[in-house]
């Protein structure tokens, strides 16, 4: 089998796991949710104030449940010591990688899936730009996420302190994903007058071609252990 | 040699001649930057402070690549070394930059915005990202305690935590400047400024490289000092020996 086919299949388990059992989905839509109505609490009830900050709230809400998505990704492996079976399987570790980050990244969609219209819901911003131009930021953005954090949470779920290690490694990598994700969101709300989008989308691209790639080669490394 | 004087302590005495050296010629000997006055003097510090956080951000890298390959305490030593004096040394250079930055008459002239502890521009952004990391690498060490997953991990961390050296070296090519010129070479520094700076950075890469050596050896004799303490019956497992 090639690696792809192993990743597909990889990627096929962790999708029935989630399908049949939707606690993990459930359980991190709400907590989005409530930091979405946490951030509108704090700011105050200033419409312009929060159709202004939509962007980063959306974003801050989509990084804060990113960190339980992933690491719930591979607790679930440590039960019954699934992960030992699955480093068993004569397959190549980096389809191992790449089934479950891209398993990730379509959990996080689905999140922002829920998450995006209920911030249009809460902040009330408007869309300038076609809706395709936050897609493709939402896409690459939180792939951005996944890719280093499948990796982050492989390590951090077998280690000490889990709850609070995933988060201190993860966040700092993924500064510019946030940057870029909230200065393009607000110009799909804002308009972009001086094209400026693009750019934005582009270091979020070289961001995730960096990141899957490296973090494939030194996934082995991490299951080694 | 005795036993107060070992072979490193060379790089320190060193080190430190040069940098008195260094330091005196910045501090009393040269005159004053024209637009900035007294405090560009700090530049003496700061820049040769930010090269080396950088190349010994660098050795750590190699060393981790190392610590993949090989995976013995000797090069996890190395790697832990070097990514802790990296972290002090990016975080004494987000230190002096800001004393310069809020010494200094900084910001746009056309403004009257002045002296600022911080400024969010590329570079400092990017420090500040690059010195989490490297605490982060750290953090995640302490909470591991078997020796191979300690050694890989720890390994696997830096090198994805060196990604963002290169952007702290490059962003001020690619991007807006912000408060930080272009690379410091002979061809934007004044001349006169040349020699102290270029022996201050001689003088701090040999006292990082002391602190490195230091930091392995006094890892690896403490390792040495648990496994004299560790019965006989459970000394068979090596692996486990360091965590215990």
């Amino acid at each position: 089998m090639s690696v792809v086919r192993q990743s597909l299949a990889v990627l096929r388990k962790d999708l029935l796991v989630d399908l049949r059992s939707l606690r993990r989905v459930v359980a991190v839509s709400l907590f989005g949710a409530m930091t979405l109505l946490l951030f509108s609490f704090a700011a105050g009830t200033d419409s312009v104030v929060l159709k202004e900050q939509a962007a980063g709230y959306l974003w801050l809400a989509l990084f804060l449940s990113s960190t339980l998505a992933l690491s719930e990704s591979f607790r679930v492996e440590l039960e019954d010591d699934a992960l030992e079976g699955l480093c068993l399987l004569p397959v190549d570790p980096r389809a191992l990688y790449y089934g479950k980050a891209v398993a990730n990244l379509l959990f996080l969609l689905a999140l922002s899936c829920i998450l995006v219209p209920l911030s249009f819901g809460l902040y009330g911003p408007s869309l300038r730009l076609p809706l395709v131009n936050l897609i493709a930021l939402l896409v690459f953005g939180l792939a951005g996420l996944a890719g280093p954090g499948t990796l982050y949470s492989a390590m951090t779920s077998r280690a000490r302190g889990r709850d609070v290690m995933l988060p201190l490694l993860l966040f700092p990598l993924v500064v510019p994903v946030l940057v870029a994700g909230v200065k393009g969101t607000a110009l799909v709300f804002g308009g972009d007058p001086m094209g400026q989008f693009g750019s934005w989308l582009q270091l979020l691209i070289v961001f995730d071609l960096v990141y899957w790639s490296l973090c494939g080669l030194l996934f082995g490394k991490v299951l080694d252990s | 040699m005795n036993k107060y004087f070992e072979k490193e302590h060379i790089l320190l005495v060193v080190g430190l001649a040069m940098l008195a050296w260094g330091c005196n010629q910045a501090l009393f000997v040269l005159p004053g930057e024209t637009y900035m006055g007294e405090v560009f003097r700090i530049f003496f510090l700061h820049v040769p402070t930010a090269w080396n956080s950088l190349l010994i951000g660098t050795v750590a890298f190699g060393a981790a690549l190392g610590a993949l390959v090989k995976r013995s305490r000797g090069w996890d030593a190395a790697v832990e070394a070097s990514v802790e004096v990296t972290l002090v040394l990016i975080v004494m250079v987000l230190i002096q930059g800001s004393i310069w930055g809020h010494g200094g008459t900084w910001g746009d002239p056309r403004t009257e915005a002045g002296s600022t502890w911080w400024e969010w521009e590329p570079r400092l952004t990017a420090s500040a990202v690059m010195a989490l990391s490297f605490a982060g690498v750290l953090s995640l060490r302490s909470f591991i305690e078997q020796f191979e997953r300690r050694v890989l991990w720890t390994a696997v961390a830096t090198v994805i935590a060196y990604v963002d050296v290169p952007i702290v070296y490059l962003c001020v090519k690619w991007t807006d400047r912000g408060m930080h010129q272009d690379h410091s070479t002979p061809s934007t520094v004044s001349d006169v400024y040349h020699w102290p700076l270029r022996v201050n950075a001689f003088a701090v890469l040999l006292i990082a490289l002391w602190l490195i050596v230091r930091r392995a050896k006094l890892t690896l004799a403490r390792d040495a000092a648990r496994a004299d303490q560790t019965p006989p019956t459970e000394s068979t497992t090596p692996l486990v020996a360091g965590g215990a």
